[in-house]
């Protein structure tokens, strides 16, 4: 059963306006698959980025992969710019233990030095088990712990977050 | 009796040691894993830590530097120590069993074996008696089987044709002997090809062939007429000493790959081969440098499709 | 000592008889059958109710290793393993180590068994010099030795030229010559039978015109020179069809099959388990089919072991490395009923091949139940079913393609002339 949340496009709209004028034009916008990237295409769309937008699948990075494998869709990842030097924003949908953003940074710094790393998360859900912070938050929401936190997108583009109950496996947010 | 070697008991792929017997769920899996591999070959640090602490043994049984190579890179490449055991040299010349081999090799907290052997079902043999958690690739192994291979043609047919129902697919070689072959075989009729074609004289054709899912040719011409994909098998030196085939000249005049030949094809085709090539037995020079070629894009390929399988398998424990 | 055993189901293939009789022993003879001998008092009385009481069984091939294998097994463990099988006469193949070309060798052999006294042991002598297919054996000195007839074992065959000459000095001599056929130039290396399992699992292959070829070689040289022969270990259709043939116009040849090839072909190879690397190589279900027509037509003649004994090492090895061949005296039995229950063959019948045919084609006193006879006698239990676990048979080797079988039929004793050698 799902709970709905705040307004998702309201929280959007929150997320664009904390970023738009803290951004260089050089700046590069790096989605985390899955949610994270529809979320980045919203905020690359809506900043006017002229830099290509990138993606990161941390399949290969996350520290798990001793007690689940890989696990399902491993998706390219795609940076399509120079990171060196360049100031890069991460963009996640929903930020929890902090681990996802843990693996998503080693993966970064394999393709290159970046300049500064800012982390940009729609929801901020608390619960961080690592020293990670978000400099562009939509909007912090307490989530119960049984609970998971999700984005989905409609055909039309829309975004929804919403909860529902966590299912039996451990799940690493 | 009917157990499926290479799954353990949750059904989980535990070894990789042939395609025969892999649903096309699996096959398709690691293909798309491997194009993920693809693109971190691409960048500049190619390296990615899933195998970190896990020691990846190459046990060649049979010589063969390309491949060992290409599994050695696939393993650093995945963060993973490896160490590359030539057995012709050591143990095995000093009478260790082949069992015997393993378990002290196991004692050294291997995780994985990449098993290269001239014994048809050796790998089967070694991945029955190794402990939980450790896993067998089979690198070849007689005639029976070469799943990485196989795995790796797959991914290249996919990337230049986009998809397989509706291909025709032709190999062309010494079948009989060739365990690349059958691998191919299997995938290709898991993967849901439209035809699979073998071309070959008579004495190069195994028994019952058209049971695995092919037409037999043993006409080039006709055999390649309109195929999207042709792969050419090479052929060893041994077996153009007179017993099977008279000699290397006629066996190029009816089998070899010349462009007139390769005319017969569809106009888009593209030609592979597994390597390392005989230039004017089985492929003219022409054919295998020209446009059509992916042969070269099959071995950086390669690196990824093998990635690929070790990271599924090491995930499985 | 005098043995009486008592409501037993009598069943003797020779004589035809299928009831329920007793039988009274004295020493090592058959006293009298149904009703005791005057002032008969028994000294041991085996209780045969619900029990099948038959000759004991006459095994045509079985190695026992010795002289030169004993590291594979030795005629200790596998005499027990024939005791326990409800086997008491047995013929020995000559591939030994040194094979069985000198008397002394047989002599040897003959008095091991004796001294064992646990099964009749009949040496089968080597055909040729070291079986190397070039020079004749003294035939005569090893017949005087003890042996009952000449082969080559699982060597290969002399070429017909040298073949002629074998089968001319043992007609001559009046002996029966044995021949495993199988073309070696067909099947050199070869491991497994030509068709779509080997082509899967990438198996060397032996093509089914190897056997044919071979048969169809014997039996023109044996219409020829009028000897006899024997076919040993048949694996194919086309060679049942040629045997059949060959009987139907009066050639005095015989032939026998495995009980593995009786059940198993070449599917059951299935992840190279070595276990079923055999010689000849297990064939298709339609040559396992035409076999077992064969047996009940009466084309092929005896159902034997073909009981080879191999260390666990030598099975441990990729499936064409492997050493051949699978354990046997245990099983020859139920493995037997197995096939009479499955084709609906009468068990007098079925009995016949392990006892009355065998007995005649070796030319030994053995294989029946009558007064007067030595008193080899097996006697089993029909509905008991167990499971097969090769670390509790007698034999040294574990080696078999049917390890986790239940299988219906057990021995529970065995008599070596009046003697029980197994309970």
């Amino acid at each position: 059963m799902t709970t709905p949340f705040p307004d998702t496009e309201k929280l959007l709209n929150t997320l664009i306006e904390g970023i738009r004028g803290n951004i260089k034009p050089d700046t590069g916008i790096i989605g985390i698959h899955t949610g994270g990237v529809w979320v980045a295409e919203r905020l690359h769309a809506a900043l006017g980025s002229k830099v290509p937008m990138g993606t990161i699948d941390i399949a290969f990075y996350r520290d798990d992969y001793g007690r689940r494998g890989l696990h399902g869709d491993v998706k390219p990842s795609d940076i399509p710019f120079d990171v060196n030097d360049r100031d890069i924003i991460l963009v996640d949908d929903v930020l929890y233990t902090g681990r996802t953003i843990r693996a998503a940074m080693n993966e970064l710094f394999d393709y290159g030095r970046p300049g500064c790393v800012m982390l940009a998360a729609l929801v901020d859900r608390g619960g961080r088990q690592l020293p990670i912070e978000p400099r562009f938050v939509g909007a912090q929401v307490s989530v119960p712990d049984e609970e998971l936190v999700s984005l989905r997108r409609d055909d039309s583009g829309a975004l929804h977050l919403s909860t529902e109950p966590r299912p039996t496996a451990h799940d690493q947010s | 009796m009917s157990r499926n070697p290479q799954l353990d008991s949750s059904g989980r792929l535990a070894h990789l040691l042939s395609i025969e017997g892999l649903p096309r769920e699996t096959l398709v899996h690691v293909l798309d894993t491997a194009r993920s591999f693809v693109s971190v070959t691409e960048r500049d640090i190619k390296k990615v830590p899933l195998l970190r602490g896990k020691s990846v043994f190459n046990l060649f049984f049979e010589p063969s530097t390309r491949t060992r190579t290409t599994f050695e890179i696939a393993a650093k490449r995945l963060s993973a120590d490896v160490i590359n055991l030539n057995v012709g040299s050591s143990s095995q010349s000093k009478g260790e069993t082949l069992l015997d081999t393993i378990a002290n090799l196991s004692a050294m907290h291997a995780d994985m074996f990449v098993v290269r052997h001239s014994q048809s079902g050796a790998p089967n043999l070694i991945a029955r008696h190794v402990g939980p958690n450790i896993h067998v690739i089979n690198a070849g192994d007689g005639r029976h089987a070469h799943p990485t291979q196989a795995l790796l043609d797959m991914f290249t047919i996919r990337h230049y044709k986009h998809d397989f129902p509706g291909l025709r697919v032709a190999i062309v070689g010494d079948i009989l002997h060739s365990r690349v072959a059958r691998s191919q075989i299997h995938a290709l009729t898991t993967l849901g090809v439209a035809e699979v074609r073998v071309i070959a004289p008579a004495t190069l054709l195994p028994a019952a062939v058209t049971r695995l899912g092919v037409q037999v040719f043993t006409d080039m011409a006709k055999g390649l007429k309109d195929v999207d994909v042709v792969i050419m098998l090479r052929l060893q030196n041994e077996r153009m000493s007179g017993e099977l085939l008279p000699s290397a000249q006629e066996y190029f005049k009816n089998y070899g790959l010349s462009p007139e030949k390769l005319a017969h094809a569809d106009s888009q085709a593209i030609v592979m081969h597994p390597g390392p090539m005989n230039r004017g037995v089985e492929i003219d020079s022409s054919v295998a440098d020209g446009t059509q070629s992916v042969i070269l894009p099959q071995v950086t390929f390669g690196i990824a499709v093998r990635m690929a399988v070790m990271s599924i398998l090491a995930g499985q424990s | 000592m005098k043995t009486h055993i008592a409501g037993g189901r009598l069943v003797d293939p020779a004589s035809g008889r299928d009831e329920r009789a007793d039988i009274f022993i004295d020493g090592s003879e058959i006293a009298a059958i149904g009703k005791a001998p005057a002032k008969f008092r028994a000294e041991r009385t085996i209780d045969a109710q619900g029990l099948v009481v038959c000759p004991g069984l006459v095994d045509v091939a079985a190695r026992l290793r010795e002289p030169g294998l004993e590291y594979r097994a030795t005629l200790e463990s596998e005499a027990a393993a024939a005791a326990a099988g409800g086997v008491t006469s047995l013929a020995c193949p000559p591939d030994t180590d040194p094979p069985l070309d000198e008397p002394g060798l047989v002599e040897m052999l003959k008095y091991r068994a004796r001294n064992l006294n646990l099964v009749q042991v009949y040496p089968i002598g080597a055909l040729t010099h070291a079986l190397q297919g070039s020079k004749l054996t003294e035939m005569a000195e090893l017949a005087e030795a003890g042996c009952v007839a000449f082969s080559q074992g699982d060597a290969p065959l002399p070429d017909p030229q040298m073949l002629l000459r074998c089968m001319q000095y043992a007609v001559t001599l009046g002996y029966s010559v044995w021949l495993r056929p199988q073309e070696i130039s067909l099947s050199r290396g070869g491991v497994a039978h030509d068709g779509e399992v080997a082509t899967r699992l990438g198996l060397q292959a032996v093509p089914a015109v190897a056997e044919t070829i071979a048969v169809s070689t014997i039996l023109l040289l044996a219409r020829q020179t009028g000897a006899r022969v024997h076919l040993c270990r048949l694996s194919g259709a086309e060679s049942v069809d040629m045997v059949r043939e060959a009987k139907a116009s009066g050639l005095p040849v015989s032939c026998d099959i495995s009980a593995n090839h009786l059940h198993l072909t070449d599917i059951d190879i299935g992840d190279f388990d070595s276990e079923y690397n055999l010689v000849p190589p297990l064939r298709s279900s339609r040559d396992r089919d035409a076999l077992r027509a064969g047996l009940a037509d009466g084309t092929i003649d005896a159902i034997c072991s073909d009981h080879t004994p191999v260390d666990d090492d030598a099975k441990q090895l990729p499936f064409a490395e492997a050493a051949a061949g699978a354990t046997g005296l245990e099983l020859l039995l139920p493995l037997t009923l197995k096939w009479a229950d499955e084709a609906g063959i009468a068990l007098v019948q079925a009995l016949s091949c392990l006892t009355s045919a065998p007995a005649r084609l070796l030319g030994i006193p053995a294989g029946s139940i009558v007064a007067g006879a030595r008193a080899d006698l097996c006697v089993y239990d029909p509905s008991q079913s167990w499971l097969v676990d090769a670390t509790r048979f007698r034999s040294q080797g574990h080696n078999t393609p049917f390890a986790g079988y239940e299988l219906r039929g057990r021995v529970l004793y065995t008599l070596l002339g009046g003697h029980i050698v197994y309970e």
